[in-house]
């Protein structure tokens, strides 16, 4: 082989060409993302045969052959069940849900007092949509009025006994504003209150490490209804006769605690991932230690582990379901609670409210979940290269 | 012990009368200094002056122990024996004190450690207005003029992550200045880049160097030892072996390991 074999010049630059039709347009996206192999072939045709059988029933009983309006039960019964349907109808009774929808978002709240709730939900929309919306200035008196302000406004409105506001007592709340008591009390509580224990579990003083780890594993190893359970019946076992404490604050408290202890882990685990550079960083410009964990570390961790918060938050969204064991009632506890009301008793009374409160869940927990993904994109600077 | 403390001590006065060298020339002293990881002892016996600009080299085969001396500097490793003295601040437990001279001593990492979540401007006043109180305009106008010094102002708004690794490295030095440090640390600050972005950082710390900085600086970069340091300092298995004036350390070399090392490095 001769020396100029090895000799090349480019003389001009290949300019892009357009993509073979093969690789564009609809079908190249169907048989890349459907088709692209047999057993990818195979489990499109499963998937479209299930999706088949099984959204045109649900269609039907959905909207279909749904009732919509409706006085009593008779309009949600067959006529063998001693109502007015066909014999072998099948459909939602959304008759029922209508009836029952001021219950199911206020529980026993007097009805002449429900205004009070309507204007915390306005305050509270009011308040949280700017704090979400990154673009809305003043984020820091935003912050103030939502998490301090806020509560103690709810708090007087909704229990009442000042301003001559009729006092309406906890054990009548119930519905939607019990589930988002909880919850909003749960995470304005959880996030501060499992960072710090989290810290706590890293520090290097070992009571306060030993205080963090005792409360933690205590709390992590028993199921949420037994803390329920025990802030309910066994407290007032402790107590001295006489003093009562709100049945509805042991509830928050005890879902408050229950979910700082998993949020812990959640941010130890972010905390562990920051390298030790950032640290050290952090300290040889003389930060101090909480300059240090609020300024450099935190915000990296945070970030690092939002979709875990995310997750403790929706499960603890869904957990409140579970004050129904201390007789306290959720939005599922009220639709539970209204099945055995004689005058809406019928087959399809439970499964038009059970659907209808999973669509109230799916929506907050769907919500909180859409928004997670867009500040973890959003807050991405483009470090992970 | 306390009678050991009390002799090196008076060992120091009569070590400064006779230099006719008054405490302010001192920028840092090492007197003694053990450190120990568990059972193993990784620094022995470490004594070491710094004047105040003074800029030494330290330099010394893998492991030994010229990261730990250079982090016990501001505390971020404790050592167990003998004394530390920066700035005329002895470094013990007490916290303050330990604060104080990390304000006043800047380091500069081998990974840089930048603040990733900042963007540069922020990285460069974090530790201004939170540490020193400084007004953030203020601040700002200051790490400006920094960036400018390390050549790089137009990178101010962006993040550390979309900067080359020498602009990052910058960017590091810059972050320290902004404290207005008396004295520089660094640990292997061009071991981690390409060979073409070592010389901007070189030029930046020769600029720093020019200007009467005190430094101490782990490197093998052997050209800017020469050009900049009044001392080379070479370390093995945890001791000071070795202590010259560059041109005396490269060419005549007394210690057989000092030999053998540069012996490698420079072939
Ligand atoms: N945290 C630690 N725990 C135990 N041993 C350590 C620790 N850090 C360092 N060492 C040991 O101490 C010795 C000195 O480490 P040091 O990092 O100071 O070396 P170095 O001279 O900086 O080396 P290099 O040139 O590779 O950076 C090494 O033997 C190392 O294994
Ligand atoms: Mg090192």
């Amino acid at each position: 082989m001769s020396q100029n074999d090895l000799h090349y010049v480019r003389s001009e630059m290949a300019l892009p060409q357009p993509a073979p039709l093969r690789e564009r347009g609809p079908l190249a996206w169907v048989r890349k993302n459907l088709f692209a192999n047999p057993f990818d072939s195979v489990l499109t045709i499963i998937g479209m045969l299930v999706v088949a059988m099984i959204v045109p029933p649900l269609f039907n009983w959905a909207f279909v052959n749904a009732q919509w309006t409706g006085t009593d039960r008779t309009f949600c019964a067959t006529v063998a069940q001693g109502g007015i349907q066909p014999d072998g109808w099948s459909g939602a009774c959304w008759a029922f849900v209508h009836a029952k929808f001021g219950q199911f978002m206020f529980g026993r709240y007097p009805i002449e007092e429900r205004w009070r709730v309507i204007l915390v939900a306005i305050m509270f929309v009011a308040l949280l949509v700017p704090l979400l919306i990154p673009r809305v200035p003043r984020k820091g008196l935003n912050a103030l009025l939502f998490f301090v302000v806020f509560p103690i406004v709810a708090f007087t409105l909704l229990i009442g006994g000042v301003f001559g506001l009729p006092h309406v007592e906890t054990p009548l709340w119930g519905g939607l504003l019990v589930t988002l008591t909880l919850s909003f009390v749960g995470i304005v509580v959880s996030l501060p209150l499992g960072i710090i224990l989290a810290l706590g579990r890293r520090s290097k003083m070992p009571v306060v490490k030993m205080l963090s780890v005792i409360f933690i594993e205590t709390i992590r190893g028993v199921p949420l209804i037994t803390v329920l359970f025990m802030a309910s019946v066994m407290l007032p076992l402790f107590l001295p006769a006489g003093v009562s404490f709100d049945k509805f604050l042991r509830a928050l408290i005890g879902v408050s605690l229950f979910a700082s202890a998993y949020m812990a882990e959640v941010v130890r685990g972010g905390l562990q991932a920051i390298p030790k550079g950032q640290y050290e960083g952090a300290d040889s410009l003389g930060l101090g230690y909480w300059q240090k964990m609020r300024l450099v570390v935190l915000p990296q961790a945070l970030k690092l582990v939002i979709p875990g918060i995310v997750n403790t938050f929706i499960g603890m969204f869904k957990d409140t379901s579970l004050v129904y064991i201390i007789s306290m009632f959720d939005l599922l506890g009220v639709v539970r609670q209204n099945f055995s009301d004689p005058a809406w008793a019928s087959p399809q009374t439970p499964s038009s409210g059970l659907v209808f409160a999973a669509l109230v869940f799916w929506m907050f927990c769907f919500g909180m979940s859409r928004y997670s993904i867009y500040m973890e994109h959003r807050l991405d600077t483009g470090h992970k290269r | 012990m306390a009678i050991e403390n009390a002799v090196s001590a008076d060992e120091i006065k009569v070590d400064r009368a006779k230099m006719h060298i008054s405490d302010t020339d001192v920028a840092i002293d090492i007197v003694g200094m053990h450190k120990w990881y568990g059972e193993f002892n990784v620094l022995k016996d470490i004594n070491l002056r710094v004047m105040r600009g003074e800029r030494i080299v330290i330099c010394g085969p893998s492991g030994s122990g010229k990261s730990t001396m250079i982090r016990c500097i501001n505390r971020l490793e404790e050592h167990q024996k003998g004394k530390i003295i920066v700035d005329g601040k002895e470094l013990t437990n007490d916290l303050k004190k330990i604060d104080e001279v990390r304000r006043e001593v800047g380091m500069v990492f081998q990974h840089f450690n930048l603040f990733p979540h900042l963007t540069i401007l922020e990285n460069c006043t974090l530790a201004p207005i939170w540490v020193r109180k400084t007004p953030k305009k203020q601040a700002e106008e200051q790490a400006m003029h920094f960036l400018r010094r390390v050549k790089i102002p137009e990178q101010a708004n962006k993040y550390p992550g979309q900067l080359s690794g020498g602009q990052q490295q910058r960017v590091a030095i810059a972050r320290s200045l902004c404290m207005n440090p008396r004295i520089m640390l660094f640990d292997e600050p061009t071991s981690a880049l390409d060979p073409e972005m070592i010389k901007e950082v070189l030029e930046t710390m020769v600029g720093l160097a020019e200007e009467g900085m005190t430094m101490l600086c782990v490197t093998h970069e052997m050209g800017f030892a020469r050009k900049v340091a009044n001392r080379v300092i070479f370390m093995d298995q945890g001791q000071i072996v070795e202590e010259n004036t560059p041109s005396e350390f490269f060419d005549h070399p007394r210690h057989e390991r000092t030999k053998l090392f540069l012996s490698q490095i420079l072939h």
